[in-house]
């Protein structure tokens, strides 16, 4: 069964893409209107869907080639947009750093309402108390040790992920490259948590740091337990990244950059496999999302509704999921079209297609559109 | 210029910035901006002054190292400011400072 969002909701989907922002909304998740492109020519590589506090924000990162990066956002779903006069993520004086990219908008739990955090480029970690409007760089992670061997993947040197616990002071950080890096200070310190991962392409193959970590997310229900989608592996923790361990096996290949996990249930997570290092496109050039329903155990492959053939790869945020029931998983490729599903990936639709690049997938239930 | 009391006014010196039409919202509408100078000051003079009115405009030209971003190209005298003196390069009242976007992307 199809959830219908009730006469006061309606899902949102935003996408970001290598030349600007497109928003859509639907009362179904099958038909949906779109406007944009919003910041036309600028790259989208984040999206914030922030609907605590009883409104509906998105906050977006914006970089354009020419103009800087920066951090907007719209409290009207995408009908005026406001950017802080001094900028929302500004690099302290200090540092002599300055922003490339806005990698990962993150807003926190319910209860610390106003908080919302942002992994960058370079490498760093921000929290914002006051609904994403300014951001304070994260000390403990700029300041760490590591910091001079962590290097940059092809995308560049970025913090792509960020798990905040809802309910403690855990925060777990995913950076290519370096690796998963865990505080359980609530930010102040920070410590690579990284055994058990391989990074195939260093001297060394299990090294403390190092990893090429594409994606982390938090298992819904059971504390501790987390997945990754790692440069060639697929990952699960249960004791909060002490040690992780392998779940690839029943994917057709290790290698891809999504990493999704259920809004509610346990033992829930999808992944998009690419063939790689030499071919990054779906194995055979048939798409897939593949779904695991006991926490890594089992695969399942789910195509029904994607095309027969498509060689183009999906990034690490260019896929979502919403909070409805049964949820609603989003992915988007890099050759510009955008698949979504009203019930958990066991069949897609398309639902825009011929964009630029998807960079970043975003869906909420909200409030009035 | 003379007005009608007969005292003398002289046209006050000043630098003008050029914007591209794509900036230019951020500059109020602007095509120009104008800021009064009685003597050389340098571009990154000029721009601490925008900044100081519109700091998102500011923020477009320069990051926050206060380094020129790598596709704004700055022209003064007809020469860009990378082959001249950067951002250090001066400008003279009745100079005008062209933003010109690079022809750059893809």
């Amino acid at each position: 069964m199809v959830r219908m969002a009730t006469a006061a909701e309606s899902f949102l989907l935003a996408i970001g893409t290598k030349k600007g922002l497109w928003l859509a909304t639907s009362p179904d998740r099958k038909d949906w209107s779109f406007t944009g492109p919003h910041f036309l020519m600028a790259e989208i590589p984040s999206i914030g869907i922030d609907t605590r506090e009883g409104r509906t924000r998105i906050l977006v990162g914006v970089s354009s080639p020419h103009w800087g990066p920066t951090v907007a956002h719209s409290d009207d779903l995408g009908a005026t947009w406001s950017e802080p006069e001094q900028g929302a993520v500004k690099f302290p004086q200090d540092t002599g750093a300055a922003l490339d990219r806005v990698w990962q908008i993150y807003p926190d739990a319910e209860s610390r309402p106003g908080v919302v955090w942002a992994g960058a480029e370079p490498i760093s970690i921000w929290k914002s108390t006051d609904g994403g409007e300014h951001f304070e760089l994260n000390r403990g992670l700029w300041d760490h040790p590591h910091r001079s061997e962590w290097g940059a993947g092809y995308g560049g040197a970025a913090a792509h992920s960020i798990v905040v616990d809802p309910a403690g002071e855990t925060v777990h950080v995913a950076m290519s490259t370096g690796g998963v890096y865990r505080s359980v200070d609530g930010g102040t310190s920070w410590e690579a948590r990284n055994k058990g991962i391989s990074a195939y392409f260093m001297p060394d193959p299990n090294p403390e740091f190092g990893q090429c970590v594409h994606k982390i997310a938090a298992d819904a229900a059971v504390e501790g337990r987390l997945y990754a989608q790692n440069h060639h592996g697929v990952y699960r923790t249960d004791d909060n990244a002490d040690t992780w361990n392998s779940i690839a096996e029943g994917l057709p290949a290790d290698f891809g950059f999504v990493m999704l996990t259920h809004p509610r249930r346990d033992g829930t997570a999808w992944v998009v496999p690419l063939k790689a290092d030499g071919e990054r496109i779906p194995p055979d050039g048939k798409l897939a999302v593949h779904r695991t329903d006991d926490a890594g155990n089992t695969w399942k492959r789910l195509s029904a509704g994607l095309p027969e053939h498509e060689y183009n790869s999906v990034l690490r945020d260019a896929a979502s999921v919403d909070t409805a029931e049964p949820a609603g998983v989003y992915f988007g490729t890099r050759g510009g079209t955008v698949y979504a599903s009203a019930d958990e990936g066991e069949t897609f639709r398309e639902v825009a297609s011929h964009l630029p690049d998807v960079l970043c997938v975003r869906a909420a239930v909200v409030a009035g559109a | 210029m003379s007005s009608a009391s007969g005292r003398q006014w002289l046209p006050v010196p000043e630098i003008s910035l050029l914007l591209p039409s794509v900036l230019q919202p951020l500059a109020g509408g602007r095509s120009i901006l104008t800021t009064p100078a009685d003597g050389p000051v340098t571009v990154a003079g000029l721009l601490d002054a925008v900044s100081a009115d519109y700091a998102v405009l500011g923020r477009r030209l320069r990051d926050e190292t206060g380094a020129l971003r790598r596709f704004v190209n700055i022209y003064v005298g007809g020469d860009e400011v990378r082959r001249l003196q950067g951002l250090d390069t001066e400008v003279v009242p009745g100079q005008e400072v062209l933003v010109i976007q690079s022809v750059a992307g893809g």
